[in-house]
């Protein structure tokens, strides 16, 4: 059954074009850069008030990268944007080298993460991302669940020396954070003592949704939003491990590499106990309306809802 | 086919290319998504092939000696698509399944689901790596097929399209032909205010290339460059082909906007009523 695109939504990307436009004033020297997407990505907003600091320097994105280190290496906060596809694999090895090994000052914002990019395809659907950037030595990640937290981590992020990699997705998300962000914390958005759900962006909504159907059995669910993926909040989610006793992580991006693997990997060495996730199996996307392709790769609610209740049985929560 | 184009070839192809452009105009506002100025620019270009100049056996896609075509601006899959089905190469229904979840017709053309796609593409500037590869294949296997890639203008300021371009003339590909759809425009605007790729045939020329420019809505001169290519050993071809992005639709033409848009239900019926199937042998549609 394909669950209906939340209502009242917000776009994380205006978030991000206005928040631009506002660190714009009150940093003089910042400097946006784009590959031909400022539309999409919303760098456009910057460049209408900012021209001669803004570079829309075409299809071109392992130079935009090492052009936006150059501009960092001279003292500027730099920003970057193109999609996410393009940003964390087509430019991987100028991000490594240019802006991580230089520990340049660059805040890559990649927009159209993950499956709900639809239509676009298979090729356009990143989901290893997470992965790719949280690898990277020196690297922070964050993939803020809607527009409040985005507003947020983008002002965090400028105010924060060093590399950077936020993730925002196509689709308008509903608002289900009160906008706080803070490196390192994952945010309880729900208290709960019989099962934790971690998940990071568009699937926060979904955790929530799953946690008050659960609710309404009088099971009682904890969420966490993992936005800041790294640094990442170990502390809760050891804490989530010995309080709850099962995690299920959701997240829109590869079970081989993303949070999911990063929570089973926290607990296993520190605090071992059942951990599921859900997440892109080993698979490429494919065309399609962005909700029906979350259900359709195993992201819906009902599947969530089932690995749920796995995990309460396997802790004797339910028969 | 190397043999010049009768006055009546011509006009039949003319009525292809027409048939085509109303099919992506349909299944774009069906699908409500995808790329409609890119498209309808590189229409005249793909119809030549698909229609005369490609050898293809479609009911043999694997025949080893066919010619390739790489379509490395790989977003402009609906043109792709409606020129197969107005050929007859797959139903004319299908096309209403573009973007769809399960279709054969993904937004960016993928090999995995659609026989006739030589190389999946999407991502600017590795289609035509791939055209270089195949073309040494052909090399290396004595055989003598045509490889076509067909790129972008945005496309052109990829470090990775110079690269394989270099390639294309160090190793001397002469069935390699490389076809650039010169519309002027990628997303966000002119190529020339974004990132100027001008000299683009004097660079090509120092790449090694024969470089044909044309205009690429005229399907004589279409034809005529695809002949010379072939013809052409020693080095590989570059066709420069001035087009104009939202070819055939007013309000489309020359507008970036429309890069990636779909048009609405209403903006289609002005659009197709723009376009009115070109008469036949008979004289009717
Ligand atoms: C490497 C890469 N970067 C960005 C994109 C997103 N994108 C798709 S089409 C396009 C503009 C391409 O312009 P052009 O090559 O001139 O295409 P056309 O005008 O023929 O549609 C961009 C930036 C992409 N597909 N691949
Ligand atoms: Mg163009």
């Amino acid at each position: 059954m394909s669950a209906p695109a939340p209502p009242r939504s917000e776009s994380l990307r205006d978030a991000y074009g206005q928040t631009l436009v506002e660190l714009g004033a009150s940093d003089p020297e910042m400097v946006v850069f784009d590959a031909d997407l400022s539309g999409s990505t919303r760098t456009v907003l910057f460049g209408k008030k900012y021209p001669e600091r803004f570079f829309n320097v075409g299809v071109m994105e392992p130079t935009m990268m090492t052009m936006a280190a150059g501009l960092a290496l001279s003292g500027r906060t730099v920003f970057a944007s193109t999609f996410a596809v393009f940003a964390a694999g087509q430019a991987y090895n100028q991000v490594r080298q240019s802006i991580c090994y230089n520990r340049a000052n660059v805040k890559i914002v990649a927009t159209h993460g993950g499956l709900t990019v639809g239509g676009d395809g298979g090729t356009h659907q990143m989901v290893e991302d997470i992965g790719l950037m949280r690898g990277l030595p020196r690297m922070t990640v964050v993939v803020p669940a809607d527009a409040p937290t985005t507003r947020t981590a983008t002002r965090v992020l400028h105010d924060t020396r060093g590399p950077a990699y936020l993730r925002l997705p196509r689709e308008n998300l509903p608002v289900v954070t009160d906008g706080e962000f803070r490196l390192g914390r994952a945010p309880e958005l729900a208290a709960g003592s019989d099962l934790t759900i971690a998940a990071v962006g568009v699937m926060v909504a979904r955790a929530l949704e799953v946690a008050r159907r659960l609710g309404e059995g009088g099971i009682s669910v904890r969420v966490l939003d993992l936005a800041s993926v790294k640094p990442f909040d170990e502390p809760a989610i050891l804490r989530a491990a010995r309080e709850t006793g099962a995690i299920l992580v959701l997240e829109e991006h590869s079970v081989l590499t993303g949070v999911g693997a990063l929570v089973a990997s926290v607990t296993a060495e520190q605090y071992p106990v059942p951990v599921r996730r859900v997440g892109v199996a080993d698979l490429f996307g494919e065309s399609g309306e962005p909700w029906a392709l979350l259900d359709r790769y195993g992201l819906s609610v009902e599947r969530i809802g089932d690995e749920a209740w796995e995990l309460l049985k396997l802790r004797g929560k339910v028969q | 086919m190397d043999a010049a184009a009768s006055p009546t070839e011509l006009r039949t192809l003319e009525r292809a290319a027409r048939e085509v452009r109303r099919a992506i105009l349909e299944m774009l506002t069906i699908s409500g998504s995808g790329h409609s100025g890119g498209s309808l620019s590189v229409t005249d270009l793909v119809t030549a092939l698909l229609f005369r100049d490609l050898r293809y056996d479609p009911h043999n896609p694997a025949w080893a000696d066919r010619d390739r075509l790489v379509l490395s601006k790989g977003h402009a899959a609906p043109a792709f698509y409606a020129a197969l089905a107005v050929r007859g190469w797959i139903p004319r229904e299908e096309l209403a399944t573009l973007r769809r979840l399960g279709s054969r017709l993904q937004g960016h053309v993928d090999r995995e689901k659609l026989p006739f796609v030589e190389a999946s593409t999407g991502c600017l500037g590795q289609g035509i790596g791939m055209a270089v590869g195949m073309a040494l294949d052909g090399r290396l296997r004595g055989a003598n097929h045509q490889v076509y890639a067909i790129l972008g203008d945005g496309e052109c300021q990829a470090g990775p399209t110079w690269e394989a371009l270099m390639a294309g003339g160090h190793f001397k590909l002469d069935r390699l032909t490389v076809i650039i759809d010169r519309n002027g425009l990628e997303t966000d605007g002119a190529t020339e205010a974004i990132l100027g790729i001008e000299p683009l045939a004097e660079k090509l020329a120092a790449f090694r290339y024969q470089v044909l420019e044309i205009d690429g809505h005229n399907l004589g001169e279409i034809l005529d460059a695809y002949a010379r290519a072939r013809a052409t050993r020693d080095r590989p071809t570059a066709i420069v082909a001035r087009t104009v992005k939202g070819k055939g639709v007013s309000f489309m033409e020359h507008q970036h906007a429309w890069h990636g848009k779909a048009p609405s239900r209403e903006e289609a019926q002005r659009a197709l009523a723009e376009l009115p199937p070109l008469p036949g042998e008979e004289g009717r549609a």
